[in-house]
């Protein structure tokens, strides 16, 4: 098996490239992201470790604009993901260009998945350690869209997935709650999903919200926290009302 | 400026093939440049011939129905007519036309090209190419061959989801987006007649008699205008033919032949 990691190029005999699945790996080691897809609004939430006292946390932007219309999260290999992100962003305003035409959401997934395949069938190169979640609004229908890519290239449209860290709860979490809901309430269930793996706090995360008049807005601090202590209370509640003996019977 | 080619230079003369390998040494990559002292101006001379006169009438318009084209369909090199039943209006795809003015086999090629682009759009993006990125795909193309020699003035007309969508690109890299435009060497005669019965709210067969008579008017002075003047209709449902008309029948048709009264007749004159 130790023979069949050396290059990206060479599949195994059970047919795995393993510089790809090593990829992933880096992948679940990185910072949660969680992405959720309302009927008028997208939302992004990262995980955001605890800030050195003396670093500007303003210079540490997780989630990113590729254009007024598309944003992205991503978890994994940081420095990775400014290399694709600045290739997204000349992509954008190429297209822009060449059609005189915003990018849809598909087109820059597809671009940026197409990136990240061919660096798994290059030689002396390695694949970027990072998958990322895009939103944005397509340019034409309004429509809102969240897509996902992964080290492989591979790509898929999603109504709520997570990336990252505990990615697996995040999901189940999000399976067992994802209703399709608009404005604040999916602002909420994105905080909801993120805060099952993250210690409460607007400390500890970073969400923006992307609506097709507005752009990408980033949340602060103290907005966050009024959200996380809403969902504390309605949890309390929720539990309360589960002990309490119904009244009605 | 006088090229130095001193280091192009061989041992065997220009006109014969460069010989065999001299003394186990490759022979220095060459070109056979042209026996002239301005290598330059012979350059842009050469493109300046090469270059025809775009000898033809096209046209099109926006209205309130969707866009109409004409062109009529002479070919012509010099003062030689060379056919008479060009198509000048190209179908690049069910909803977009292109018109042909300037050197044939350089519009007819390179709108072929546009139209395989605008599929492999349609096929990666599942949605139709604009008429606007149509265009753009065009005159970039063209651009990039600036200087070259190409001679390609045509128009994009075509229907998309913004509605009627009309752009004038030429060979020289330019693109131009407008309601009204006419392009060839008929072209001054063809506007005179647009421009004056042009209404933004016409009928499609008001925009189609207005968009024939351009062009009859265009082939009746014009000497490398003429054939046949075609009319197709763009609309929401993509481009229909209207009417193929032989110039020479419109004119009797707009100018019928009015029997006048004989004055005198000539008669036989028996004998003698």
């Amino acid at each position: 098996m130790a023979r069949y990691d050396r290059a990206i190029t060479v599949f195994s005999p059970d047919g795995h490239l393993f510089q790809v699945e090593y990829a992933l790996e880096a992948v679940r080691k990185g910072n949660a992201a969680v992405g959720v897809r309302g009927t008028d609004i997208v939302v992004l939430g990262v995980e955001k470790k605890s800030a050195a006292k003396l670093q500007d946390s303003r210079s540490v932007r997780k989630i990113v604009n590729l254009d007024n219309h598309i944003a992205l999260a991503c978890a994994g290999l940081k420095a990775d993901a400014r290399v694709l992100i600045n290739r997204a962003r000349i992509e954008c305003q190429s297209h822009r260009l060449t059609v005189e035409d915003p990018v849809t959401v598909e087109y820059i997934t597809r671009y940026i998945a197409g990136l990240q395949q061919k660096y798994t069938q290059s030689g002396g190169v390695r694949p970027f350690g990072l998958s990322t979640l895009i939103v944005g609004f397509d340019p034409y229908s309004g429509a809102p869209s969240l897509y996902q890519t992964d080290p492989s290239g591979t790509f898929s449209a999603w109504k709520a997935n997570a990336t990252g860290r505990n990615s697996n709860s995040i999901r189940e979490f999000l399976e067992k709650n994802y209703k399709e809901t608009s404005g604040q309430e999916t602002i909420k269930l994105a905080i909801r999903a993120l805060l099952e793996v993250v210690e409460s706090g607007g400390k500890n995360i970073e969400v923006a919200v992307m609506t097709k008049e507005h752009g990408l807005r980033q949340l602060d601090e103290a907005e966050i926290d009024a959200i996380a202590a809403e969902i504390e209370a309605e949890k309390e509640a929720a539990e309360a009302a589960k002990k309490a003996p119904p009244k009605d019977k | 400026m006088k090229l130095d080619t001193s280091g192009l230079e061989s041992a065997v003369p220009v006109w014969g093939a460069p010989s065999e390998l001299v003394d186990g040494f490759s022979a220095a990559p060459s070109f056979e440049v042209p026996n002239t002292t301005d290598f330059d101006g012979f350059q842009k001379d050469a493109i300046q011939m090469v270059k025809p006169a775009k000898g033809t009438t096209t046209l099109a318009f926006i209205f309130k129905e969707g866009v109409m084209v004409a062109a009529d369909s002479r070919a012509s090199m010099g003062g030689y007519i060379s056919s008479q039943s060009v198509k000048k209006i190209i179908e690049i795809n069910p909803y977009m036309l292109g018109t042909m003015a300037g050197g044939a086999a350089d519009c007819q090629f390179w709108h072929r090209n546009l139209g395989i682009k605008c599929r492999l759009h349609e096929l990666a993006n599942k949605r139709r190419i604009s008429v606007t990125g149509a265009s753009k795909l065009l005159a970039n193309i063209l651009y990039s061959y600036r200087g070259m020699g190409l001679s390609v003035g045509t128009m994009i007309a075509g229907w998309d989801e913004t509605g009627p969508g009309l752009y004038y690109v030429d060979s020289e890299g330019g693109r131009l987006k407008g309601m009204r435009f006419s392009v060839g060497s008929g072209s001054p005669y063809a506007y005179g007649v647009l421009d004056n019965g042009y209404r933004y709210d016409m009928s499609v067969e008001e925009a189609a008699e207005l968009a024939r008579r351009s062009i009859y008017h265009a082939t009746f002075r014009d000497g490398a205008s003429g054939g046949v003047a075609s009319v197709y209709y763009v609309g929401p449902n993509g481009w229909k033919k209207l009417s193929g008309d032989d110039v020479g029948e419109l004119h009797y048709k707009y100018y019928p032949v009015m029997p006048s009264t004989v004055e005198q007749e000539m008669v036989e004159v028996a004998g003698a």
